[in-house]
């Protein structure tokens, strides 16, 4: 697949590289500091940084803003967007705010629903659906043109990506639910945090069997267990979360005060693993409130330096 | 059918507190099988609020009247010679009975004594679940007569979300996922080929989102 757009992550992904992505989250206030604290500590291990947009419905600076923050840092943002809450006039138009800041990757989402968040008594929108949202900003992006038919005056050079999740039900859909969003225009895939590699394995068996691996980059999402109380909750409290017991078991069987040591040490053992699956394509490490860490995976795993590309 | 759900008694008591000549208004159509707003529920409100007047020692009088309907000028037209008795109603049918009776008789205060909730099945005594959300433009027809818009959480149009776990939705482990329903109808009328059809953007001008909405049907107006 050759690059179609001025994006830094899609140039590494065409040349072949396997690319590393991480992910901030906003501040909960104003202060932009704490964004640009993250992305400097992650900076040069990653090839793109995504900013999560209100995740878990806890509303936080916009995601729009903080990646122009990064953008002003002379880094690579990937703007999540979810359909959760604006409609079609805003989504459109925010893309059309972060495409003037030359932002060239975004990703589509639907959002968790409001009811996890700070705000459960809100009102959702879903005027439009994750897929939907892809086929918007293919069409902005290859026809110039706005949903409502009429000529945008400078069309944009967005990369186009979008979530998986190979854990959640019904299994059987998880691969025909990535060719749809194939078919709907995605370039690039995260997926969920992998933590049952067995299960991956097997969806991205079905990936290459209809050679969406080849229409589209796959990255391999994976966080770190900082704690056997995370993993506890990470597997009965997150919705379409495979964690596996033999993963606390782990966790639980080093000494006290070991098991964030362990829990990197087990991402990078998944992504030493995950390198050999044909059609991975990258790994997407979200290093939950834990930034510091990335770089120590990214090294740990061998995908350092990052590539340079013009 | 329009489901509802009974007000708590103490909100209609605080609506009623200045009145003294009151009529209980029930509906015999969708809230009397939702056992909110029929006949029974009519007298079951009227006890409580005499009840409620004796036990303030107020001088109250609570009438209880129930119509075939109240979305019908036919039937509201019943109350006409009555309706100046009283200084209050109180209209057990769904939202559109209240206001319905309320624009027929402009001078008299017409309350809501449920809550409408949505267009629902009875699926047994006592659980009522929504299946209609009346956007206007049924897709039924490619989602296995099953309603993303009604029934999943983020009314989606192609598919599961990533929180669908062992059929619920991620929002409650006591809601079935609709996407999930969708999956298993479709595979067991074998047309589970047509779930990789992208759906598309849907117009919702038809929905709420066009404003006050009417049907016209002048093939059939006198």
């Amino acid at each position: 697949m050759s690059a179609k757009t001025p994006s830094k992550l899609e140039k590494i992904l065409s040349e072949g590289h396997l690319a590393v992505t991480s992910e901030c989250g906003p501040p909960r206030g104003s202060n932009p500091q704490p964004i640009i604290d993250k992305a400097e500590m992650i900076k040069d291990h990653v090839d793109a940084i995504n900013i999560t947009d209100n995740q878990t419905s806890m509303t936080r600076m916009s995601s729009l803003a903080a990646c122009i923050r990064l953008k002003l840092m002379g880094l690579e943002p990937v703007l999540q967007m979810v359909t959760r809450d604006r409609n079609r006039i805003a989504l459109q138009s925010d893309i059309l705010g972060a495409a003037s800041f030359d932002i060239n990757n975004i990703l589509c989402l639907s959002g968790d629903h409001q009811s996890f968040g700070d705000n459960p008594k809100g009102q959702n929108v879903h005027d439009i659906d994750s897929m939907q949202l892809i086929q918007t900003v293919r069409l902005m992006r290859d026809e110039g043109k706005f949903l409502g038919g009429d000529d945008l005056d400078r069309p944009l050079e967005m990369f186009v990506g979008a979530a998986a999740n190979p854990f959640a039900d019904p299994f059987e859909i998880r691969v025909p639910r990535l060719a749809k969003k194939v078919a709907a225009g995605v370039e690039f895939i995260q997926t969920q945090c992998i933590y049952n590699l067995d299960k991956f394995e097997e969806w991205m068996k079905g990936v290459r069997e209809r050679g969406l691996h080849e229409k589209c980059y796959i990255l391999a999402g994976l966080t770190p267990m900082k704690s056997v109380g995370m993993a506890r909750y990470m597997q009965k409290r997150v919705p379409g979360m495979d964690v596996p017991d033999e993963v606390i078991k782990r966790l639980q069987g080093v000494e006290k005060g070991k098991a964030a040591a362990e829990g990197i040490k087990m991402c990078v053992e998944s992504i030493q693993r995950l390198k050999e699956v044909e059609g991975v394509a990258g790994f997407h490490i979200m290093a939950i409130e834990w930034e510091q860490k990335v770089p120590e995976i990214v090294e740990a795993a061998g995908l350092y330096p990052r590539p340079s590309v013009n | 059918m329009i489901v509802a759900d009974k007000k708590p008694v103490e909100e209609i008591i605080e609506y009623l507190k200045n009145h003294t000549n009151i009529l209980i208004l029930g509906c015999n159509e969708c809230v009397t099988v939702c056992e909110a707003g029929g006949q029974k529920e009519v007298q079951v409100l009227a006890s409580a609020l005499r009840m409620n007047a004796q036990k303030d020692g107020k001088d109250v009088n609570v009438d209880e009247l129930t119509l075939e309907r109240q979305c019908d000028h036919e039937y509201l037209e019943e109350i006409r010679d009555m309706i100046d008795q009283y200084d209050a109603v109180v209209s057990l049918a769904c939202g559109v009975g209240v206001q319905f009776t309320a624009e027929k008789y402009p001078s008299t205060m017409i309350y809501p004594g449920v809550n409408t909730c949505f267009l629902g099945a009875t699926e047994k005594r006592g659980l009522w679940t929504e299946r209609c959300q009346g956007c206007g433009q049924c897709i039924l027809a490619t989602t296995g007569s099953i309603c993303p818009v009604a029934r999943c959480a983020k009314r989606l149009f192609n598919g599961p979300c990533g929180g669908s776990t062992a059929g619920k939705c991620e929002i409650n482990p006591e809601t079935e996922c609709a996407w999930q329903l969708i999956v298993d109808r479709m595979k067991a009328l074998d047309k589970l080929d047509q779930y990789e059809n992208l759906c598309p953007i849907k117009d919702w001008s038809t929905d709420r989102a066009g404003g006050p909405r009417k049907v016209v049907r002048e093939d059939v107006q006198q």
